[in-house]
């Protein structure tokens, strides 16, 4: 080192250290812990799911490069920051698996250009993109998008191989009504609209183990409540999310369900029933949680949480659809700024209206 | 003893052992020293000495102007070379009235017979007063001065001391390696202090990094059980005031109070070390426990260095191996960025930290993905990302409803983002735009009373004007009436 004095530094402020956490990061531990259902999924409904789930995730990086050359963004930067994949990823996961190519393409394009770009890009948008997708689809096509297959795993002969998988995705399912059906969210909703009740609805078509493990029709993803828990305790120890939004939607959805099934088993089902069906364990742990869409503060976090279990419970017991945990946290995300805006923790040495703290009693030593 | 807990923090890799397992060395004086007369909060001292004039080690060379100052001493003895404008130690670069001494090599202090004087037969204001002859400061970095804050202390009956041995800023090394060597003087200071402001005792808080460091203080209060030794857990910002009070008393201090109004002190380490120093030697503070260390220093170590030296002098001494990427004076996360090296050391000059172009690695900024964590870092309960978005929109008001004027500028939000986005910067920035517009509005309400001032002053003036013209008519009409009454009668 010269005696010269070195040259002069830009005025900046601290801290000039980091922990270094990064976006990418934050993403990518995300996706490790979607992986065990991923692959289940896989595993569940063969090449047609592998499929989708690749149309999905490149329609949705095609939709994000598009809105950012439009937006003159740099494209490399926010490609691969990981978010548009996990975007696509989530989206692919709350798929049918064996729905057609134009579902991954459609859904995509409108995840990442209407349900993220528009707004601004990254940590702009107001709604969840990937459940803003799910339900444009789901109201535009309930046809394909209320198609489940039940699984055909991949190491078995009932699996489509690889070209049979390919027709599948590419021109559709030979002999649809013998090889899908509806959801058990679906079957009991029908069901009860017929006034059959669930003690006599449910059996034969729902059983607890094969509902937690998702060896069942259902989306691609969303089957394995256990898979999926595992994927969010991983998010729990890294730090990725807090407990506060899945344990209040989870506890929610749990007191609700327990409370009403045990003044009429007939009409309500139980809360298993609810945590292993539909898309609850992927809502509570991997979509309620997203960062952009959802409070900042703990206390709105559990206000946030529990809105989301209430409505789920609400629109799959009461509302025209069986599934409510997409539209649950699309209602919710609405009111993510205001909770966010009321909800603020309390400042040091304020009370919670932000007057300063009365001042201590002075002890006399 | 019973404790609590703040809310929030962040957990920074401590690089504590780069620079904490060598002994403090001692500086070679060096041949040039450049003392600033403000190294404290408040008033700058004025110089007392001239060019040219000869001084010894520890001679008062600039006074201190009122309370809220502090006297400046010369860091050793030679002559006096020229008193005139010098890079201050901040980001600015800014120039400071500084005293030059070029050294006599000989470092004689002024009183060749340090006298011992039994510190508990002195009374408070004696202590208080020999604590501001000194010149002490707070030396974790905040140099308020400690006289007026040992006086207050006494007039405002606080009942808790709390010394601050967190040192929980990363790299920073200085207090361990003080409280390791000289745990019985620190002590003494702290005694000092519970007997200049009349308490029954007080607490000394180190962070469980230290186990030495705390073990060393233990044995040294063990004659003195009124002083307990307290070992607190290494979360960032444990050394803040505010966070250490609520740590040690479950207190908060109420917003806009200032902690000594509930009854509450908080004193550095180094400052008791200091404060048994001037108090029992008559020694004013004219050196430090400086630590260099980063990642672009070959011999990171701890140094007691003359105040006044130059950052250049520190590095000549300690090596580099690398050009620093970022010169740091104090520690990281709260430390300021200084300009170049030719940078005088002060007495609140904690660390000096040359970070290597690795340690500072370039860090992509991306846009606030409102993953809250700056939310739960923060010890303050503020919503960083929040308080971000209305500053950058130039909304100021949105910016204090949201807590601006709460923010202790730690840092801990800017450490945890994942987007690397410059929270603290925003938020300095922010409160320094406050200040300027305060300063900006005070004068205008000056210039508009001004102006009506004038305003007033001259319809005044024109008023008494004609009042003026008023009566001097009357007069002439009275004069011209009584002359006409005076020919009347002579005719």
């Amino acid at each position: 080192m010269s005696s010269n004095p070195m040259t002069t530094a830009p005025l900046i402020s601290g801290p000039h250290a980091h922990s270094e956490e990064s976006v990418a990061k934050v993403m990518a531990t995300v996706m490790v812990a979607l992986l065990p259902a991923t692959l289940f999924g896989f595993w569940a409904y063969g090449w047609p799911a592998i499929f989708l789930f690749t149309i999905t995730l490149l329609s949705t990086l095609a939709g994000e490069a598009i809105g950012l050359q439009l937006a003159g963004k740099p494209q490399r930067l926010f490609l691969l920051d990981g978010s548009a994949i996990l975007t696509g990823w989530l989206l692919a996961l709350s798929l049918p698996p064996w729905a057609p190519w134009w579902v991954g393409v459609v859904g995509g394009l409108l995840a990442t250009l209407i349900g993220k770009q528009i707004f601004g890009g990254i940590g702009q948008n107001l709604f969840n993109p990937a459940m803003l997708a799910r339900v444009a689809l789901l109201i535009s096509f309930p046809v394909e998008m209320t198609q489940w297959v039940g699984p055909h795993p991949i190491t078995t002969a009932a699996a489509p191989g690889f070209l049979d998988g390919l027709a599948i995705t590419f021109s559709g399912i030979p002999n649809v009504d013998s090889v899908t059906g509806a959801s058990i969210l679906g079957h009991a909703k029908t069901e009860l609209t017929r006034g059959i009740g669930l003690t006599s609805s449910l059996p034969g078509h729902y059983d607890a183990t094969a509902f937690s493990l998702g060896t069942v029709a259902g989306s691609m993803g969303e089957t394995s409540g256990v898979l999926l828990l595992l994927g969010g305790i991983v998010l729990l120890m890294r730090k990725v999310i807090t407990w506060h939004i899945p344990v209040a939607m989870l506890g929610s959805v749990i007191l609700l369900s327990a409370i009403f099934h045990h003044v009429n088993p007939e009409r309500f089902a139980d809360p298993l029933f609810h945590l292993m069906a539909g898309g609850m364990m992927l809502g509570a742990f991997f979509i309620a949680t997203d960062m952009v869409t959802s409070p900042t503060g703990r206390i709105g976090q559990l206000v946030f949480g529990i809105g989301c279990g209430v409505l789920v419970w609400v629109i799959r017991t009461f509302g025209a659809f069986p599934e409510g945990v997409a539209f649950a946290v699309l209602l919710m995300n609405a009111a993510t700024p205001l909770i966010d805006h009321y909800l603020r923790p309390r400042i040091y040495g304020r009370r919670r209206d932000g007057r300063p703290l009365e001042l201590a009693e002075r002890k006399e030593s | 003893m019973k404790l609590f807990r703040f809310r929030g923090g962040v957990h920074p890799h401590g690089h504590k052992l780069l620079s904490n397992q060598q002994e403090i060395d001692v500086l070679p004086l060096p041949r040039r020293l450049y003392v600033p007369v403000q190294q404290h909060i408040g008033v700058p001292a004025q110089p007392v000495v001239v060019p040219g004039q000869k001084v010894l080690k520890g001679e008062l060379i600039a006074a201190a102007q009122g309370t809220l100052s502090a006297a400046v001493h010369a860091p050793t003895s030679g002559t006096v070379v020229e008193i005139g404008p010098f890079t201050a130690p901040h980001p600015s670069g800014l120039p400071v009235t500084t005293i030059i001494i070029d050294s006599d090599g000989e470092d004689r202090w002024c009183d060749e017979q340090a006298h011992n004087t039994d510190p508990f037969s002195l009374t408070p204001q004696e202590i208080s007063d020999r604590v501001a002859a000194a010149g002490i400061v707070g030396m974790g970095g905040a140099t308020f001065p400690s006289a007026l804050k040992l006086h207050l202390g006494h007039k405002q009956r606080v009942h808790t001391l709390i010394i601050n041995g967190g040192e929980c800023e990363p790299y920073l090394t200085c207090d361990d390696r003080l409280m390791r060597e000289s745990a019985d003087t620190v002590i003494d200071g702290v005694r000092i202090m519970v007997h200049a402001i009349g308490l029954e005792g007080a607490s000394i808080a180190i962070e469980d990094n230290k186990p030495q460091a705390y073990a060393a203080m233990r044995s040294a209060a063990e004659p003195y059980p009124e002083i307990r030794v307290v070992r607190v857990p290494s979360l960032y910002p444990m050394g803040s005031e505010k966070q250490m009070i609520q740590f040690l008393t479950g207190i908060e201090v109420p917003a806009g109070t200032r902690s000594a109004e509930i009854g509450l002190l908080v004193h550095n380490v180094a400052t008791a070390h200091a404060i048994h120093e001037a108090v029992r030697f008559a020694r004013p503070l004219v050196s430090r426990v400086v630590t260099v260390s980063g990642g672009a220093v070959r011999n990171k170590r701890n140094l007691q260095v003359p105040i006044g030296t130059l950052v250049q002098e520190l590095f000549d001494y300690c090596g580099l191996v690398e050009n620093p990427a970022r010169l740091i004076m104090g520690g990281p996360m709260m430390g300021q960025v200084i300009p170049h090296t030719r940078v005088p050391v002060v007495k609140g000059t904690s660390g000096i930290i040359a970070l290597s172009q690795r340690e500072l690695g370039e860090m992509q900024t991306m846009p606030c993905i409102r993953c809250g964590r700056c939310v739960g870092a923060c010890p303050v309960g503020l919503m960083p990302l929040e308080l971000m978005a209305r500053v950058r929109a130039a909304d100021f008001d949105g910016a204090i409803d949201y807590g601006l004027h709460d923010c202790i500028s730690c840092g801990s939000c800017a450490y945890v983002c994942p987007s690397h986005l410059p929270l603290t910067q925003f938020f300095n920035f922010a409160k320094g735009e406050l200040v300027t517009r305060d300063v900006e509005k005070r004068k205008n309400d000056y210039t508009r009373k001004l102006a009506a001032d004038r305003q007033a002053r001259l319809q005044r003036e024109a008023e008494e004007k004609k009042r003026a013209a008023a009566e001097r008519k009357a007069a002439r009409a009275a004069a011209k009436a009584a002359k006409a009454t005076e020919q009347e009668t002579q005719a």
